[in-house]
């Protein structure tokens, strides 16, 4: 088997190229129809509910889910399945609380819901710091998910493959902006939905298409712990604050929350959150079969053999039961998958560049379009550089653990100021922004002084703080710094104007 | 007018308020049990099949149909009346 790793495979490439001149080829033809920032943004707001529910999923079914959770269960089998739950009950939060609302209140990124009846400047400022380290932190995963990958598959060295990726993804959402943006998550999502099914159904044409002869193969060669919790989620807190962190994560998510203002209407945004969660679900439901798929079938010595953190258990699956080519057809969605989720991740950096800091706070809203089209650009080009030393910098962490991470942020920094801004009327602008700044400054330390950095990569022999997720103290903390600094100072003007905001949230711009 | 519009707030809040909170109680009823409970989660119910597994899917069917119920609760009582208030 290992004498297909790391050597150059037609196949492989052949998709490779297939995909990248297929979404090259739309975002040509997206280009010439991205004439304003309006479009670069949004798309033009013309996108259908099904359209945005798979571009919905292609966003957020990234390395994470692919190869880090068929990775993780492979390796720690049950533990990994938390992942996979928690990243879909997300979804039903975002439902319910905040889609309709931030598509009828908004205009291109979430800050402008939490700024809607604030001062504008300091929100800004603050939901630009929590949105950018969210994204730093997902881009990092991402990369380091695409440097493994072409390093297995084409024996190119892993900064190499992080700088083609870097460069791939930068075309894109240069050129085509939205449109090509949630095209190719489009083609990606159903790449990957397909691909994913194809495996699975292959794997366990080998236990006649019964996951229970699967799941008890597994038992049978790693004993019946495989089948339970364990070693990943020892400490009880630690579960929890895992699982809170995935699940208040998902609808702080700039990326994602951005999508909802490409839909026409709040309709269609509330149809397009349904077809993402059956989508993302289904996928999760698959996960449980390709994780233990490539623990039993490709084994979980030969896994770890090949990359420490269990990224590559889904391709070599694919090598295992259908041989190279299926193994360049897997990876080719699997990259196309990290392509994707970095255009939007770096689109919505752009977005929370651009528009929330240069136009908004430098410009006090004076800029003209061609200028905020330049600096959309701009913004661009330097997230692309920034992703791609942190990519690198960053070599050798799992990925799945790595977007955690980036939820545990965005359920701290954002989060909390979102969904008070649209409940909770004696929220001020000093409460929204101490929550923002005191979520993502509380997370990024924690996460610092963590045993993942201190004992993982310092190599200290123990943590000051012993959680691996920080989610069960700054998620809380940032919710009461909102409420303690919004009630010691009210401010009944910012008061009155979520009376008036009340007919716009549930009407929209009429 | 403006107590119509309470009113229609008042109901689209309950029930998302209701959902949020029986997705959460599910979602972390099993996380409790991963944390505090992980024998019972090993428990073995047919030979492959662990409760741990069992119950992991059934979250995820459980998001299922509480999505499914808002949109079809959106879709009849909210636009209509929403429709109401735009007239």
């Amino acid at each position: 088997m290992s004498e297909a790793l790391g050597a150059p495979n037609l196949v492989a490439i052949s998709f490779f190229v297939a995909f990248i001149l297929l979404s090259l080829g739309i975002t040509a033809w997206a280009a010439r129809r991205t004439r304003t920032t309006e479009h670069f943004y949004t798309g033009g707001r013309g996108v259908t509910a099904l359209q945005n529910g798979l571009a919905l999923a292609g966003d957020y079914m990234s390395a994470a889910s692919f190869l880090g959770i068929v990775g993780l269960v492979a390796v720690s089998g049950f533990d990994g399945l938390i992942y996979s739950i928690g990243f879909l009950v997300g979804w039903p939060i975002v439902m319910f609380l905040i889609a309709e609302p931030l598509r009828n209140l908004g205009r291109y990124t979430f800050a402008d819901v939490v700024a809607a009846r604030l001062r504008q400047t300091p929100i800004r400022i603050a939901s630009a710091i929590g949105s950018l380290a969210v994204i730093a932190f997902y881009l990092i995963a991402q990369m380091v998910g695409a440097g493994n990958l072409i390093r297995l598959l084409f024996g190119l060295p892993y900064e190499a493959a992080v700088v083609i990726v870097g460069a791939v993804m930068l075309a894109y959402v240069l050129f085509g902006g939205m449109i090509a943006t949630t095209w190719v998550q489009i083609i990606k999502a159903v790449l990957l939905l397909g691909g994913a099914t194809l495996l699975a159904l292959i794997a366990l044409s080998r236990y006649g298409f019964n996951p229970l002869a699967l799941f008890s193969d597994a038992a049978a060669q790693y004993g019946a712990g495989a089948l339970a919790p364990g070693r990943l989620v020892s400490d009880p807190l630690d579960a929890i604050s895992l699982g809170l962190a995935l699940m208040l994560g998902t609808a702080g998510l700039p990326h994602i929350l951005m999508r909802f203002y490409t839909v026409p209407n709040a309709r269609t945004a509330r149809s397009s959150v349904a077809y993402a969660t059956a989508f993302i679900g289904f996928f999760y439901l698959l996960t449980f079969v390709l994780g233990f798929g490539a623990m039993v079938i490709v084994g979980r010595t030969a896994i770890t053999q090949i990359d420490a953190g269990g990224n590559m258990a889904a391709p070599l699956l694919a090598l295992a039961v259908a041989g190279r080519p299926f193994l360049g057809f897997i990876s080719a969605v699997a990259f196309a998958t990290i392509l994707a989720v970095v255009a939007g991740l770096t689109l919505s950096g752009a977005a929370t560049l651009s528009h929330d800091l240069w136009v908004n706070v430098v410009r006090g809203a004076a800029a003209t379009e061609r200028e905020q089209f330049i600096v959309a650009r701009g913004a661009t080009v330097l997230l692309a550089a920034v992703s791609i030393v942190l990519g690198i910098a960053f070599k050798g962490q799992n990925v799945a653990y790595m977007v955690g991470l980036a939820f545990a942020i965005a359920a701290s920094a954002n989060f909390p100021a979102l969904v008070l801004s649209i409940f909770w009327s004696r929220l001020t602008t000093a409460g929204a922004q101490a929550s923002m700044v005191i979520g993502t400054v509380s997370a990024l330390v924690l996460i610092y002084l963590s045993p993942a950095i201190q004992v993982d990569i310092l190599k200290h022999s123990a943590a000051v703080f012993p959680l691996r997720n920080p989610g069960i103290v700054t998620i809380p903390l940032s919710f009461l710094v909102a409420v303690v600094v919004s009630l010691l100072r009210p401010v009944e003007s910012e008061e009155r104007r979520f009376m008036e905001l009340e007919r716009k949230l549930h009407l929209g711009a009429e | 007018m403006s107590t119509h519009l309470k009113d229609v707030s008042a109901a689209r809040w309950r029930i998302a308020t209701t959902l949020t909170a029986i997705m959460m109680v599910t979602y972390f009823g099993f996380i409790l049990l991963v944390a505090f409970n992980k024998p019972l989660l090993g428990t073995i119910l047919l030979p492959g099949l662990s409760l741990g597994i069992v119950l992991g899917a059934a979250v995820i069917v459980v998001a299922w149909l509480v999505t499914w119920y808002y949109v079809r609760w959106a879709n009849t009582h909210y636009d209509s009346a929403l429709e109401r208030l735009r007239s």
